[in-house]
């Protein structure tokens, strides 16, 4: 009889001796964590396609695992954890609340190799990497200031952190530039991915007078909403065509893939090492998606303008004369903001009405 | 600024949003009223959603995709059923089994269906009464399954009310030994209460998916199954309270949406309840000519006190705090349960969640 005992010390060992044995012929292990289904058609699902982009590059060389709709938390922790001791090489943990647990795992198990999506702390083998979205909602800011007819324009956001807070003055920012009377009306509904909820948010944003909206939430259900409702929105983290044939004016698109190859062939050859990635519509990680023929011809090219000077690094998404919501000044004429208060962004910018959750 | 929530507007939206814990909970209602605890509601609740949503789009009727969703919801309820009234397995475990198995199972049905076009509910439209101001968008602009919905709530309620098989049922969800012994086919009457609650949550799932998204993502049901659970206790196994607790679980979330968006603070909410409930005490120690109790004067103080503030510092209440209030509401009720003299009074079915076996 197999004691329960001896059973543990088995699949201990053999996890231990499937991590320590890692040779070059054997395949590498990569294994991811979504905070949503892969079927969100949003953030889950792109990162998804980076895993298959992985697969079809490197064919038997890799062999990847995913764990889907892992809440953020303790859960989160086990999640993780797991896919240590199963001997994954490389474990990318896709979402900002993942944060803390990722780095606890990691300091148990220094041999396996981290990359934390959208965090700011970092170890020896913790690495974090992030798009430069607001980049993107400066250009979708500035069409949504040119397509509003009622000036109002719904915003749903999920968590207040500074990755959703610097996508909420980014956009308004450039809808101000080109609509001065635009005004943002920001609903925070507290959760990534609860299509019912970001459904309902669209409705209540329609009803107090928003004709377009932008999302910072994982789901397509806005967009579906904005359809049914003929207003427009914007496809968030993928196209999301599909889900507004009419409403979708443009969207932001997350192209992982290049990174994730990019990293899996580091820990191949073995030069993988710690650093912090950011990178924006220059080296395509924040990609632009097709702007919609229901935008003006003048306003696509001056979409497409603000898009190339971005990527070229003419041109900064926050750049002064800016001042913060309470009116103390932030950015002087012709400043734009370091990297290190974008990262930490808790205000919203002037003009912004409401209250900031804390 | 344009800070206004129109009431019509907000509860036709409430309403709208609420009808899948509607009938989630209610079907619950009716399981647990036969004695049997069903914890997989969120699995049936997506099987529902994506077998509605699949038989819509390919039939073209979101009439039949209904239809669909209430015999899925029934078939996965009759799994849970068999395992645990003829197997005897344990519910709990079950229960949460099966709504595992209900998220990996439409996940996999679903995968030909992202991104698809449902096609439209039909709504009521009435012409003249449906463009009427207030009651119009408030009572005759829903779609056609709300006002199913209701009918079916106030069915049901007959049904257990005035009927002998619905006296029948809460008799062996009271003391199935009791009736055993009566000669009733206990195991029966609680596999028919399990796949008519399961039939329900199917058509809440369907109603998700057709009516108030309509779309198909994964995991779309985003745990209404466990407000549903939560729900039914809310409403002390009383169908109209149970309605009435998915109104309000569904109406604060809705709620707390639109005051976000206006930027109103919710403490103006929190000073008119306290003061609908100091005017309800009121009248009530009125009625039976009692002397003004301690009870009442320190809610008329609170209420005031609550008010004064509210007037003089614009504090703002984290919208958190609205979301919570029916939980804990749920939580008192749960306490309550837990002292057995309380029990009765808020009638919890004595069987729940027993395992009945013929011989025992």
């Amino acid at each position: 009889m197999i004691s329960r005992r001896t059973l543990l010390a088995a699949t201990t060992a053999a996890a231990l001796s499937a991590g320590a044995g890692l040779a070059q012929d054997d395949p590498v292990k990569v294994g991811f964590i979504y905070v949503g289904p892969i079927g969100d058609f949003g953030w889950s699902y792109e990162h998804d396609q980076g895993r298959l982009a992985i697969e079809e590059h490197f064919g038997d060389q890799v062999e990847t695992t995913y764990l889907e709709s892992v809440p953020e938390g303790p859960d989160a922790e086990r999640a993780i954890r797991q896919l240590a001791q199963a001997g994954h090489d490389l474990i990318f943990t896709t979402s900002f609340g993942y944060m803390n647990p990722t780095l606890k795992v990691a300091e148990q198990f220094p041999d396996v190799k981290f990359e934390h999506a959208t965090g700011f702390k970092r170890l020896d083998n913790v690495s974090t990497y992030s798009g430069r979205f607001y980049e993107g909602r400066t250009v979708l800011g500035h069409i949504a200031g040119h397509m509003t007819e009622t000036n109002t324009i719904g915003y749903i956001a999920s968590f207040p952190i500074p990755e959703v807070v610097r996508g909420i003055n980014s956009a308004y920012l450039a809808a101000k530039e080109v609509n001065p009377d635009v005004e943002f009306k920001i609903v925070w509904v507290n959760t990534w991915f609860d299509p019912g909820k970001e459904a309902d948010a669209a409705n209540a944003l329609i009803e107090q007078g928003a004709d377009v909206i932008m999302q910072h939430t994982d789901s397509p259900a806005a967009m579906t909403i904005a359809e049914e409702k003929g207003i427009y929105a914007f496809g968030q983290a993928s196209d999301m065509m599909e889900f507004g044939p009419n409403a979708r004016l443009s969207s932001i698109i997350d192209n992982w893939a290049p990174y994730y190859i990019d990293r899996t062939q580091a820990v191949i050859d073995g030069t993988w090492e710690s650093k912090d990635t950011w990178d924006g519509i220059g080296p395509g990680m924040t990609e632009i998606g097709e702007f919609s023929d229901k935008i003006p011809a003048e306003v696509q090219a001056s979409a497409q303008e603000i898009a190339d000077k971005i990527a070229a690094g003419e041109m900064h998404s926050f750049t002064g004369p800016v001042n913060k919501q309470d009116g103390s000044a932030w950015l002087a004429e012709g400043e734009t903001a370091d990297d290190g208060t974008l990262l930490g962004m808790n205000f919203y910018v002037e003009g912004i009405s409401g209250e900031l959750p804390q | 600024m344009a800070n206004n929530i129109s009431p019509v507007l907000l509860f036709a939206s409430i309403i709208a949003a609420a009808q899948p814990l509607v009938f989630a909970a209610v079907g619950e209602m009716i399981t647990e009223k036969s004695g049997v605890l069903n914890l997989g509601v969120e699995g049936m609740m997506i099987i529902g959603a994506i077998a509605g949503f699949a038989t819509a789009v390919t039939t073209g009727s979101p009439l039949l995709g209904v239809l669909a969703a209430a015999i899925a919801g029934a078939a996965l309820a009759l799994v849970f059923g068999f395992l645990t009234q003829v197997l005897l397995a344990n519910q709990v475990a079950t229960g949460l089994a099966l709504t595992m198995f209900g998220l990996g199972l439409a996940a996999l049905i679903g995968q030909p269906f992202s991104g698809v076009k449902p096609p439209p509910f039909p709504k009521l439209d009435l012409a003249v009464i449906s463009d009427l101001p207030v009651v119009g968008p408030l009572l005759f602009n829903h779609n056609l399954m709300v006002y199913f919905g209701l009918v079916l709530v106030a069915l049901i309620w007959a049904f257990l009310t005035f009927t002998r098989t619905g006296l029948t049922l809460r008799a062996v969800g009271e003391d199935h030994d009791a009736a055993h012994a009566l000669g009733y086919n206990v195991i029966l009457i609680r596999l028919t209460a399990i796949a008519v609650g399961g039939a329900m949550a199917g058509m809440g799932g369907a109603y998700l998916s057709l009516v108030r998204v309509p779309q198909w993502t994964e995991g779309m049901t985003a745990g209404s199954g466990w407000i549903a659970l939560a729900i039914v206790v809310f409403g002390t196994w009383r169908t109209w309270r149970v309605m009435l607790g998915a109104y309000l679980f569904g109406g604060v979330t809705i709620l707390q949406l639109n005051m976000q968006i206006a930027d109103i603070t919710p403490l103006w909410l929190v000073v008119l309840a306290l003061f609908l409930a100091a005017v309800s005490v009121t009248v009530r120690s009125f009625r039976s000519s009692a002397p003004a109790s301690p009870w009442m004067i320190g809610l008329w103080f609170t209420t005031l006190l609550a008010g004064s503030i509210a007037i003089r510092h614009p504090v703002s209440i984290p919208t958190e705090y609205l979301n919570m209030a029916p939980y804990i509401a749920t939580i008192l009720v749960l306490v309550a349960m837990s002292a057995d003299k309380l029990r009765a009074n808020i009638n919890a079915p004595a069987s729940l969640g027993r395992v009945f076996h013929r011989t025992g």
